[in-house]
This record gives structure tokens, C-alpha cells and sequence, in this order.
């Protein structure tokens, strides 16, 4: 249960801290998180006693247990170390952003990234669930990239964040493939059984692949090369967040995973080539190139490049001692590079410059800080009595043993002494350089002083950590770090020692080689780094950054440009040819791969009358697709009638309900295409008609194209019609309409019942086109030539204008004399019907829809008789409140259902005696039917009424421009 | 009965797919509005095609004689929804004509 605590905590602290994005204090925000980071870190320290000597916490919630997808969390003596050191720093780098960040910034921002990566950090150390741990290292990769541009408007900051999420969402992905080929060869995605069953693994084909596939996620993860060049770029970051991804927790998530899955992956020629070579070049770039860097934050990162490859090297060796220094560095390395992180920022806020070539003599105005830095990078540069010192020892001590005779392996030794001369003398560059020398002459800000004390204090307590951890090894970090070594190696745990002193032996040696050189290195090139340009010789304008942006141009660009001009079209009609094609094709192809004959047709059962209403039909239909082009009017007359056809279909096939809802959705679809129609063009006579032969032949080619797709529809209709209806779901909903549902129309009980909930979604579908026509409709331009008055209309009011009894608009008047006088009595003739088709609906063939269209045909109705005007100085229809008052009532019907313990929309019928009427169904689907009846009513008249006035607005818009005109 | 419909169903979806390939706004609407009885009109018909049946339960009515509802419930709603599409078609169409002064389904005339 604490671990579920543990990592929901940072994301609920996270989701707070948006909460304080209005307010203008930055402390609040701060202890805020603060607090959750340190409720964190105590958690964690609780646990300890449960992962000691080998002991596990696990926690498993079932999520998608058919697929293997659990939500597990597991902490064991590695995740518990870890964990710790991710709220602990997390909790310091907290206090210390606390001061970091300036006024102007937005503060709660910063803390609520911060604290949702803490969280997703937290998530990868203790997923007990591969799937899982993939998902929280997106997370990482994610919040990663908003802390590193979370000064977005500086172009650095974000090309360096784009270039991180770029190559570890690149890694991600592979992980995330390379963790499903490991599901697929232990058959389970749950860590402990993954760790369990190393030997299955490497004697499995696929485990090469998933080896690669793991490691490019680890690497590009941990920066190291080829992908170590995001790192330096991420350093446009704010200090707090390098100090605390770059040191402590976003790099070290790939070792991590290394050291994760060392029982499982390691120990095979491949792990030690891969990860070696990986490892070593690191190692050796990183430290040659941190040297030559003149970025105070930039030495840093290529310094942890380095010792994340020192880590990586370690790892590579597959010996179980190699791999408790690789944990020890990992925690040592977090310690020392995160306050040298901070102490760097302090420098950059208190003299507003991080290159070195400018900063001089420190150590008087921060004489603390500097002292703190100096400690700190000599542990970097292992320094004895100090905690780089033991595990740099365990590294040199690896390195000169034999593991797999190789030309790697034989050049360890002195490649490991050369990367540790190198770390000396930059650790010592960044000391002599910055608090040594001269006074600084041309700092951005003349006179630093010392910060205030609580920033200073994280600094103060991890190089305190630093000493401690060197001076007295097993008594401070030892049992921690003996119950995380058992958790991972289990019953390979070697004999170490954490002595600082173990007599005059290679690795000591080693070390003095390492020290007295590095030293050296550093006295003699000293005036050429003091004045160099940014970046090792040879490699400064081979940038890695460079060669990324060039590779991204080329597919995100080039290519993608190259397939899109040669692929693709912006014409809408080849890719619906397409997809008329394809979707014949994915028809035609499945039934004759299976063998399909067509059966051949009986003629002895057609009715003739039915037989001749399809002839009016099927000529109804092909008359539209004629007409359609020149004649518009005339083809949403065949339209309709075609539509009518399908309504008597509808009626001989027994379908009462379908008949009365395309009848009447047949009148609103007439009615909503004759309003369009006033907006679309006039048909050109100017246009030639001389067709060319191209068109001639892409028109055949459609028409070919259109006849094999009904010839197709006709015979796969026609061989499922006449197949046997197997028993499926049919008898469950007719043995239960009336049983469970208290409805005699089955086909209304599925629609509120059964499938209620599908229904619900449908009219919220509704309501979101008739919003979305409403939208669009207010911003409507029509085109130019559609502004003018239809001709009909100029022409009557020609003859209205002729004659001084007329006013404008009294022809019009006269042709709906009668139509509009019945228009209006039927008014409540229609109304009524609506009423009864919406009454009746749950026992015989009606319900919501049909009586909602019907409805809005009444309002729709007035409009058509007396004009917009006339009927809405009349009646005031709200069609918002209409649909708002459906959804409300259909989604009120379902929760009531919550009220009484029951599932979501589940209905309760009886019927009522009432006098006079007698008895009355009173279903609560007839409360849900109501919902869908007034949502219907109010979207339909809304989307038709939206339309309607169109005209009325351009009349306005043109009197207008006609008064702007006089005037000018 | 069911050569008939079949017939039906085939002419419309011809149609239909005719119409939508053509250069018009217009042309395609009313295509899609074929298209939309075809493809109900399939879906009705996957349940089986009887006069006289209507799944209607009351006194004495022998269920398993009964058309299916389940094809019936699905297109009820299908008819409506296929309402609000075409409406957002149109809308879309008069105001794509309105900015680009074309009803070309590609917002401009095709060169010759």
C-alpha cells in the first residue's frame, strides 16, 4: 500500500502544484513540494526494514491480467537504495530551486514537472511489471523534456529538450520492443519471473535482438555514445533540474536498467561486446572531452558522461564484483556531481556567467561554496577519504582482472588509468580556474557574494555525504549497500570490502598514476585552456548535434517530402477511388480466397408489387447519380423518392420502427438540402463542354469502378439474405424485451435498455454535429455571387415593387396563401402525433427519435409557412435548452440507477393504472426515451433553423453594404 | 423478396459510389446519402427478411417467429446519425464554397 502512496504522491503533488499556477507565490508552491518530496523520502526510509538481507515488498494490482499487464510494484533492496536517492535528492533539490529560481519565473510550473518526474523516476524503480516500467520511462522521457524547456522562450533551451525527448523517445521505443520480445521469451511480463529465468533467456534465438533492442533504450537513456550528445544540449536547462535529471535520476535510469536486468541479460560474449564498447568510449570521450569545455555546466556533463560510462564498463564485465562497484558508483556519483551541479549554479546566479574564461579568483567572494566545490570535485577526481575514491579502487582493481580475453579487455587497465587521469584534471580545472587566480574583471555581476544559507545547505550535506561515505565506508553506506548488491546478485554475492586501505596494490598505484598525471596534464595545457575555444581539438566541429539535426532534416523533411510528392495527392478524389477500391477489393478478395460461389437466384417468391416499387427505386437512384451534376433540385426529388422506397421496404420487411424514422428523417433531409441549395453555385453556360479524352477515360474508369462496387454489394446481400439466420443474440433480447425491460417493441427496449448506453453516446453524437453546424454557421461567408437575392425572388419583388398596392414579399404570400394557413393548424395536429409516437414507442413501433424529428417538423413547419420572421416573432424555440435538458435527463435516468446500488442505466418498469387511460407503462427508459426525444427535437431545429437563417443574416449583411455605399 | 432488395441495394451503392467520385460538393452529398440506404438497407436485410413479422411481442405471439431487432436497433439509430452527418456535410460544403468560391471537392478547380 505505501508503494502505491510513493508513487502517486509525486503526481497528486504535481496536479496540486497546477492548482497554484494562478497564485503569484513562489514559496507556496515550493513547501508544497518540498513536503510531498520529503513525506516521499520518509516513506521510502520506512521500508527499509521490509528489503533487508534480500527481502521484497510487493504489490500487484490486476489491469489487463489476460495480456499479462498488471499494475505490480515491487521494492527490493536496489529499488529501496535508489528510490532513496531519488527523493533524497529530490527533497535538496527542492530546497535549493526554492532559491534558484528567480521572480519572473513561473515557480509552480517548475515544481509540478519536477514532482511528476519524481514520480514517473519512482514508477521506473519500482514497476515489478516490464510493460509498466516502459510506460514510466516514457514518463521520464516526457517530463524530461518540459523541465529541460521549461524556459521556453530561450531557442537553446528548447532545441536541447526537442533533441532530448527526440533520442530517448527513439531509446524508449526499442526498450518498449525490446521488453515485449523478453515478455515473449519468458511467456510473462512480471520482473521476478523475467529475473528468474536468465539461462532461458540467453539460450533463446530472439536474445540477441532484445538485447540490442534493451540496450539502445539504456544508452540513449544514460547518454552514452553514440547518443551521448543530447546531454551537453540538455544543459540549457535550469540548474535545479540538471542537477537533479543529469546526476541523480534521468541518466542514471539506463544503468539502472542495466544493473536491473544484469541477472537476466549479462554474462554472455554479446552483453560484454556490446556494453563494453559502449562503456569504454564513453569512459574515454566523456572525460577527454570535459576537459576541453569551457561551460562550467558543460564540463559537468560530459564529466557525467564519462562516469556513467565508467558504470556502463563495469556492468559490461559480467562479474558479480564489478557489478557492487557499479551500484556503489552509481550512489557516490549522484552524491558528488549533484552538489557540484548546484554549487556551479550558485557561481552562474551569483556572478550571471558559467564560462570559465571569465571566471577567476572566486574563492574570496565565496569562500564556503568554493570550499564545498573543492571537496566535491575531488571525490569526483577520486580523491582517498573520499567516496569516488572506494569505488574508482573497485573500478581499477576490475579493470586489471581478466573477464573475457579480448583486445577489451587487455587494454582496461590503461584505458581506466588514462579516463582517471583525464577526471583529475578536469576536476581540477574546475577548481583552479573558477575559485583561483587572478580577480575576475568582467563579470555580468561585479560583486557575488556568498548565497543564502539554505541553498548553500543541499551542497553542504551531500559533500558531507561525500566524506562520510569515504572516510568510514561500511559503518555509513555498507549494510545499504550489501541488502541492494544481495537483491540483485542473490546467491552470486561476492566478498567485497569497502576498506579505504588495502596495503600497496595495483589499483593503488593505479590511482597515484592517475593523480600525479592528471595534475600534470592539467599544469601543462592550463594556458591553453584558459584561453581555447569550446570543445576538445579535432572533435569541435565534428558535432554530434550537428550530424543529429542533418540526419533529422533529412527524414523528417526530404524524405518525408519525397514520399508525399511521389505517393501522395491533395485531390480528394483519387483517394476516395482508393478507397472505393480497396474497400471492393477487401469484399471480393476474403470471399474468393474461401472458395465463394454465388447461389444462383430463385425467382418464384418476388412479389410483384414489391418488385415494381424497387423499379421506381432503382431508377429513383440512378436518376439522382444522372441528375446530380446539372440538376439539383431534380436530384433530391429522385433522392427522396429514392429514400421512400427504402421506407416501404422498411414496412413490407417488418421493420415499423425503421419505416417511421426514415419517413420523417427523409422530410428533414429534404428540407435541410433545399436550404443548401440556395448557397451553391449557378450552373455556368459559359463552361465548355468539349470533354477531353483524359476525362473520358477517368469517368469510364469510375463508372467501372462504380458497377463492380453494387454488383459486388448485390451479391454478397443477396447470398447473406439468403442464408439461414443462425440463432444469435435475436431470441435473448425478444425472450427478455417484455421480461427484464417491460417493453413489447423489442427494438425500442434494446435501443433505451438493452443498449442504452450505446444510445447515449449516439445522442451526445448528435448534439456535438449540431453544435459544430451551429459554430460553423455563425462565421458563415457566403461566397460573392451567392449573395444576391435568388431570381425568384428578385422577380416577385419586381412585381410587388410595379404595383403601389403591393408591398415586397406579397406574391410570395399569395402562393402559400393555403399551404401556410394548413401549415399552421396542422401545428397541433403534429404536436399531438409527436406526443402519441414518443408515448407509445415502448409497447408498439415509435419512441424518442421518430418523435423528436416529428416534433421539429411542427416548428420546422411554421417556418416554412410564415418565413423566418414571422415564425419566430411567434414562437420562441430555445433548441440549446432542448438538447442541454435531453442530455441532463438521459444521463440523470442512468446515474438515478447509481442511487439505488445498481449499474450505470439500468431500468426499472411497471405499469400504473391511471383513470381513464388505464394502464400506463411507466418504465424509467421512458425518463431516458424523454432525454433522446428532446435532444433530437432541439438538435434537429437547431442545425435547420442555424441554416435558415443564413439568408436572413446576408440580407442584413447586404443592407449593409448598401448603406456604407450611399454614405461614401 | 431477397433478389429484389439485393437488386436495390446494389443499384443504390452503384450509384452511390458513382456520385462520390465525381468533382462536385453536391454530387457527393447525395451520393453519400445513397450510400447510407444501401448500407442500412444491408444491414437491415443481415437480419433476415419476413413480411408480417415485426418484432412486436404481445398475447400469443410465437417469439421465435419474430424478425431479429437486434439489426433494427442498430439502424434506427443509424438513420438519425445519418441526418447529422449529412447536415455537417452541408454546412461544411456551403462554407468551404464560401472561402474558396468553388464547390470542387478540392477547394479549386482542377486544371484542364
Amino acid at each position: 500500500m505505501i508503494l502505491v502512496l510513493l508513487v502517486c504522491l509525486p503526481f497528486a503533488g504535481s496536479l496540486a502544484a497546477t492548482v497554484l499556477l494562478k497564485t503569484d507565490s513562489r514559496v507556496l508552491a515550493a513547501r508544497m513540494s518540498g513536503g510531498v518530496t520529503f513525506v516521499a523520502l520518509v516513506l521510502t526510509a520506512m521500508l527499509y526494514p521490509a528489503v533487508r538481507d534480500g527481502g521484497k515488498v510487493r504489490l500487484d494490482l490486476e489491469w489487463l491480467p489476460q495480456l499479462g499487464l498488471n499494475v505490480t510494484l515491487r521494492m527490493d533492496g536496489f529499488a529501496w537504495l535508489f528510490a532513496m536517492l531519488v527523493t533524497g535528492i529530490g527533497c535538496l533539490v527542492v530546497l535549493y530551486a526554492r532559491y534558484y529560481m528567480s521572480e519572473e519565473d513561473p515557480v509552480p510550473r517548475f515544481f509540478s514537472f519536477l514532482l511528476a518526474f519524481m514520480g514517473s523516476m519512482l514508477g521506473i524503480v519500482l514497476s515489478g511489471n516490464i510493460i509498466l516500467l516502459s510506460v514510466f520511462w516514457e514518463l521520464t522521457s516526457i517530463f524530461s523534456f518540459l523541465l529541460i524547456s521549461y524556459w521556453h522562450h530561450n531557442a537553446a533551451a528548447r532545441d536541447g529538450a526537442r533533441m532530448a525527448l527526440t533520442i530517448t523517445g527513439i531509446g524508449g521505443f526499442c526498450l518498449l520492443a525490446g521488453l515485449l520480445v523478453l515478455g515473449h521469451i519468458v511467456g510473462s511480463y512480471d520482473l521476478d519471473v523475467v529475473l528468474a529465468s536468465g539461462d532461458q533467456i540467453k539460450a533463446h534465438p530472439l536474445y540477441l535482438t532484445a538485447l540490442m533492442l534493451i540496450l539502445i533504450g539504456a544508452l540513449t537513456k544514460s547518454a552514452q555514445v553514440p547518443f551521448h550528445f543530447w546531454l551537453p544540449n540538455a544543459m540549457a536547462a535550469p540548474t535545479p533540474v540538471s542537477a537533479y535529471l543529469h546526476s541523480a535520476t534521468m541518466v542514471k535510469a539506463g544503468v539502472f536498467l542495466l544493473v536491473r536486468f544484469w541477472p537476466a541479460l549479462s554474462g554472455t560474449y554479446e552483453w560484454f561486446m556490446l556494453v563494453g564498447i559502449a562503456g569504454i568510449s564513453t569512459l574515454i570521450l566523456g572525460a577527454y572531452f570535459a576537459m576541453f569545455q569551457q561551460d562550467l555546466k558543460g564540463l559537468l556533463a560530459y564529466s557525467t558522461i564519462s562516469h556513467l560510462g565508467l558504470i556502463t564498463t563495469l556492468l559490461s564485465l559480467g562479474s558479480p564484483v564489478a557489478a557492487v562497484a557499479a551500484i556503489f558508483h552509481m550512489m557516490n556519483h549522484a552524491t558528488f556531481k549533484a552538489s557540484l551541479f548546484m554549487a556551479a549554479g550558485i557561481i552562474d546566479h551569483e556572478t550571471g556567467t558559467r564560462d570559465m574564461r571569465r571566471l577567476s579568483g572566486l574563492l574570496k567572494y565565496l569562500p564556503i561554496t568554493g570550499t564545498l566545490a573543492m571537496v566535491a570535485s575531488a571525490a569526483m577526481a577520486g580523491v582517498p577519504l573520499l567516496n569516488g575514491f572506494i569505488s574508482k579502487e573497485m573500478f581499477f582493481a576490475e579493470a586489471v582482472e581478466t573477464h573475457a580475453d579480448s583486445v577489451l579487455d587487455r587494454i582496461l587497465p590503461y584505458v581506466a588509468t588514462l579516463a582517471g587521469a583525464f577526471s583529475v584534471a578536469y576536476s581540477l580545472r574546475f577548481i583552479h580556474m573558477v575559485f583561483f587566480g587572478p580577480e575576475p574583471t568582467d563579470l555580468p555581476k561585479p560583486k557575488p557574494h556568498e548565497p543564502p544559507h539554505w541553498m548553500r545547505f543541499p551542497i553542504e550535506f551531500l559533500v558531507l555525504a561525500c566524506l562520510v561515505v569515504g572516510i568510514i565506508p561500511s559503518l555509513s553506506i555498507g549494510p545499504f549497500l550489501h541488502s541492494a548488491v544481495v537483491s540483485v546478485l542473490g546467491d552470486r554475492t561476492p566478498e567485497y570490502s569497502l576498506a579505504v586501505w588495502h596495503g600497496i596494490n595495483t589499483p593503488l598505484i593505479m590511482s597515484l598514476i592517475a593523480l600525479v598525471g592528471g595534475a600534470a596534464l592539467y599544469f601543462v595545457m592550463k594556458d591553453y585552456l584558459a584561453k581555447c575555444d569550446d570543445g576538445p581539438p579535432l572533435f569541435r566541429h565534428l558535432g554530434g548535434q550537428r550530424i543529429f539535426e542533418r540526419v533529422l532534416v533529412t527524414v523528417s523533411w526530404k524524405w518525408a517530402r519525397w514520399l508525399e510528392s511521389h505517393l501522395g495527392t491533395r485531390h480528394l478524389q483519387p483517394q476516395l477511388r482508393l478507397v472505393a477500391a480497396a474497400g471492393l477489393l477487401a469484399g471480393v478478395v476474403p470471399l474468393y480466397l474461401a472458395g465463394f460461389s454465388p447461389r444462383p437466384p430463385t425467382f418464384g417468391a418476388v412479389d410483384p408489387i414489391f418488385a415494381a416499387v424497387w423499379c421506381i427505386g432503382a431508377f429513383c437512384a440512378l436518376g439522382a447519380a444522372y441528375q446530380a451534376k446539372y440538376h439539383r433540385l431534380a436530384a433530391l426529388v429522385l433522392l427522396g423518392g429514392a429514400g421512400i422506397t427504402t421506407c416501404i421496404t422498411f414496412v413490407w420487411l417488418s421493420a415499423p420502427d425503421l419505416a417511421i424514422t426514415q419517413l420523417v428523417v427523409e422530410v428533414v433531409t429534404t428540407v435541410l438540402l433545399l436550404l443548401g441549395l440556395r448557397w451553391l453555385p449557378k450552373r455556368s453556360e459559359k463552361v465548355d463542354n468539349a470533354v477531353s479524352l483524359a476525362a473520358r477515360s477517368r469517368r469510364f474508369r469510375d463508372l467501372l469502378l462504380a458497377i463492380s462496387c453494387g454488383l459486388g454489394m448485390f451479391v454478397f446481400s443477396y447470398a447473406i439474405m439468403t442464408q439461414p439466420v443462425p440463432d444469435a443474440i435475436a431470441s435473448y433480447f425478444l425472450d427478455k424485451a417484455y421480461s427484464e425491460g417491460g417493453g413489447r417493441n423489442v427494438v425500442n427496449v434494446i435501443l433505451v435498455d438493452f443498449r442504452g448506453f450505446d444510445t447515449m453516446g449516439e445522442i451526445a453524437v448528435l448534439a456535438i454535429v449540431a453544435l459544430t453546424v451551429f459554430a460553423l454557421l455563425r462565421r458563415f461567408r457566403p461566397a460573392p455571387d451567392s449573395i444576391e437575392k435568388p431570381e425568384q425572388q428578385r422577380i416577385q419583388n419586381a412585381y410587388d415593387d410595379a404595383r403601389p398596392e403591393r408591398s415586397e414579399g406579397d406574391t410570395v404570400r399569395d402562393y402559400l396563401l393555403v399551404p401556410s394557413v394548413i401549415m399552421q393548424w396542422m401545428f397541433p395536429v403534429i404536436a399531438t402525433f409527436a406526443v402519441f409516437l414518443f408515448l407509445r414507442g415502448h409497447d408498439l413501433p415509435g419512441g424518442g427519435f421518430a418523435a423528436g424529428i416529428t416534433m421539429a417538423i411542427a416548428f420546422l413547419l411554421q417556418y416554412l409557412a410564415g418565413g423566418v420572421r414571422w415564425a419566430e416573432d411567434r414562437l420562441r424555440i430555445l433548441p440549446l435548452r432542448w438538447m442541454g435538458f435531453g442530455l441532463i435527463t438521459a444521463a440523470a435516468t442512468g446515474i438515478g440507477a447509481w442511487l439505488l446500488g445498481y449499474p450505470f442505466l439500468t431500468t426499472y418498469s411497471q405499469y400504473i393504472e391511471v383513470p381513464l387511460i388505464g394502464k400506463v407503462p411507466a418504465a424509467t427508459a421512458l425518463l431516458f426515451d424523454l432525454g433522446v426525444f428532446s435532444l433530437v427535437v432541439g438538435a434537429t431545429v437547431l442545425i435547420l433553423i442555424a441554416l435558415a437563417h443564413q439568408s436572413i443574416r446576408t440580407h442584413r449583411v447586404r443592407s449593409l453594404e448598401a448603406q456604407k455605399a450611399e454614405e461614401t | 423478396m431477397e433478389l429484389v432488395l439485393s437488386i436495390g441495394i446494389g443499384i443504390m451503392t452503384g450509384s452511390g459510389v458513382w456520385l462520390i467520385l465525381r468533382p462536385r460538393t453536391y454530387q457527393v452529398i447525395i451520393g453519400l446519402s445513397l450510400l447510407s440506404y444501401a448500407v442500412n438497407l444491408f444491414i437491415f436485410g443481415v437480419g433476415g427478411v419476413k413480411s408480417n413479422a415485426a418484432p412486436l411481442l404481445g398475447e400469443g405471439v410465437d417469439v421465435s417467429t419474430l424478425t431479429d431487432p437486434v439489426p433494427q436497433a442498430l439502424v434506427l439509430t443509424a438513420i438519425v446519425i445519418g441526418f447529422a452527418t449529412t447536415a455537417l456535410f452541408l454546412v461544411v460544403l456551403l462554407a468551404a464554397r464560401g472561402l474558396t468560391g468553388t464547390d470542387h471537392v478540392d477547394g479549386r478547380e482542377q486544371p484542364k
